[in-house]
């Protein structure tokens, strides 16, 4: 079967090859873009299964910027946004309520940082692919 | 314009009448608070009426008379002081009586006018309780701004500090699940990582503590005679080792004989700050030059690199806090964010300035300007 392809996107470069290797490690094909320039240009060349977007770039706000732009282009691409922008920062962007949710037009925000399986287990859910099977998670 | 709501309670038609004559169609200036006041005008003839007037509009200055047909003046006081209303009080009181002034004042009046005053005496007591109700409301409003200033910058201040942990987490995470193999080697890299982003965070820690404590005005400071060839030395030293690694050659051109008169560990870290830049973001194989001369009453120092460069608009946002230029060029070097904030707080302390020209891929030239520190015997000009 053809792997599926993820995009993602982080201007941390560390936090952009971890990534980038959970999501190999775990059987997708992984597109990376390391600013909201790069990735503008990723976007009209590849059209990703899935989208993993840090909030935070060269913009307050990058990460919904490229989302609205995935979503105009591919509407069923879900995308998930990271952040380290929360209550514990004073800042906070209340995404759960239906209505921030339409303009913001993001599937799922997790928290930095992400721990492996949940990321795995999120992307999973997103692509609508069968639970892993593993011993160690349920 | 500002315009300040009066309220003048008397019930003698005539001293009411008198009064609001005397304040309307007024412009004051108060030039110390920036600016011009003028009054609307409200009365009311009793105590009953004065609540009224102040549940259906604000009031910024109250004119009580002291005796009143349905309360005193110093009831009213007693009742306005439970409330806690942002207005001033002039207390008017029908003769003389100290006693009466004194006991207002104690209550919480601002001021006091006898009676009979003239209008001229009139306008004098609302024109201070204007300027002080004026420069009380600025004060507050600054110290909002700065709690708002704090707040953004603790803000800031946090998401760069987890940062690294979120990055040396996830390199933990993935060396214990041995996401790169049994191989031992295949993790080197993420160590390193580990290291450089540790090392990235206590730079910001000590960055973060110089910058405090300078704004603080908590450092001791010791003002001495500081040899500038000296302190300039002693900073491309500090820089030595990763200049050579990267082939940049740092040309020093400060008069042996300039001294100035300042705090020897300030003097450091305008060097250290300028020069570490300079080196930073500078292109292998490049140059800095370090310059210092006398120019008039100032010292100038003046340092020159040949590096990355930056945007008229990036030379604009470079002396806030915590303002990195993030770009392709930047993002490998290793920054706080606030090396540049302290420098400026640090020549604010000398009532000196900093400038910055630059151009994209040519190099930056920082201009630091020391003033107030020169003693009789200005050192040599540079020949």
């Amino acid at each position: 079967m053809k792997k599926k392809t993820i995009l993602v996107v982080d201007d941390d470069l560390d936090l952009l090859e971890q990534l980038t290797t959970i999501l190999e490690n775990a059987g997708y094909q992984v597109v990376s873009a390391d600013s909201h320039a790069a990735a503008e240009e990723a976007i009209l060349k590849t059209k990703a299964d899935l989208a993993i977007l840090d909030l935070m770039m060269e913009e307050k706000d990058s990460g919904f910027i490229l989302s609205y732009q995935i979503k105009k282009l591919y509407p069923d691409t879900p995308v998930i946004m990271l952040t380290a922008v929360t209550g514990a920062t004073g800042v906070s962007f209340a995404t759960q309520l239906p209505e921030a949710q339409s303009w913001t037009k993001v599937d799922k925000i997790l928290d930095k940082p992400v721990r492996p399986e949940q990321l795995k287990a999120e992307v999973r859910r997103m692509l609508q692919e069968e639970p892993e099977n593993g011993s160690s998670h349920s | 314009m500002e315009t300040l709501n009066i309220l003048i309670v008397d019930d003698e038609y005539g001293m009411r009448r008198g009064a609001e004559r005397a304040l309307r169609d007024v412009t004051l200036s108060l030039p110390d608070v920036n600016g011009d006041v003028r009054f609307e005008i409200r009365t009311a003839a009793t105590g009953k009426e004065l609540e009224e007037m102040l549940e259906s509009g604000h009031t910024d200055i109250l004119l009580l008379d002291h005796k009143l047909p349905d309360m005193t003046g110093l009831d009213i006081l007693d009742s306005l002081g439970k409330r806690s209303l942002d207005l001033l009080t002039i207390m008017i009181t029908a003769y003389a009586s100290l006693d009466t002034a004194v006991t207002a004042t104690r209550r919480g009046a601002y001021d006091f006018l006898a009676k009979p005053f003239t209008p001229e005496e009139l306008r004098g007591a609302v024109r201070k309780a204007a300027r002080h109700l004026i420069l009380q409301r600025q004060a507050r409003r600054l110290a909002d701004e700065k709690r708002q200033v704090r707040f953004q910058f603790t803000s800031v201040l946090a998401h760069e500090m987890k940062a690294p942990i979120a990055a040396i987490e996830g390199y933990l995470q993935m060396i214990r699940e041995r996401s790169a193999g049994e191989n031992l080697e295949n993790y080197d890299r993420m160590l390193d990582r580990c290291l450089i982003r540790i090392e990235g965070m206590r730079k910001l820690i000590s960055d973060l503590l110089d910058l405090t404590a300078i704004e603080s005005g908590q450092r001791q400071r010791n003002i001495v005679s500081v040899n500038v060839a000296e302190a300039a030395r002693q900073s491309v030293e500090n820089m030595k080792a990763e200049a050579e690694r990267r082939g940049i050659r740092i040309d020093l051109r400060v008069p042996a004989d300039l001294v100035l008169e300042g705090d020897r560990t300030e003097i450091e870290m305008i060097f250290n700050n300028l020069v570490s830049n300079a080196v930073k973001y500078n292109r292998d194989n490049g140059k800095v030059t370090v310059t210092a001369d006398v120019s008039g009453d100032d010292v100038r120092i003046q340092v020159d690199d040949t590096g990355i460069g930056m945007t008229q608009e990036e030379c604009q946002r470079l002396f806030n806090d915590f303002t990195r230029i993030r770009n392709e060029k930047t993002r490998h070097i290793l920054g706080s964010g606030l090396g540049l904030s302290t420098l400026k707080k640090l020549v604010t302390l000398y009532r000196g300035s900093i400038s910055v020209e630059s151009q994209p891929d040519a190099g930056s030239t920082f201009t630091v300007t020391l003033h107030d520190c020169l003693n009789t015997s200005p050192g040599k000009r540079e020949v």
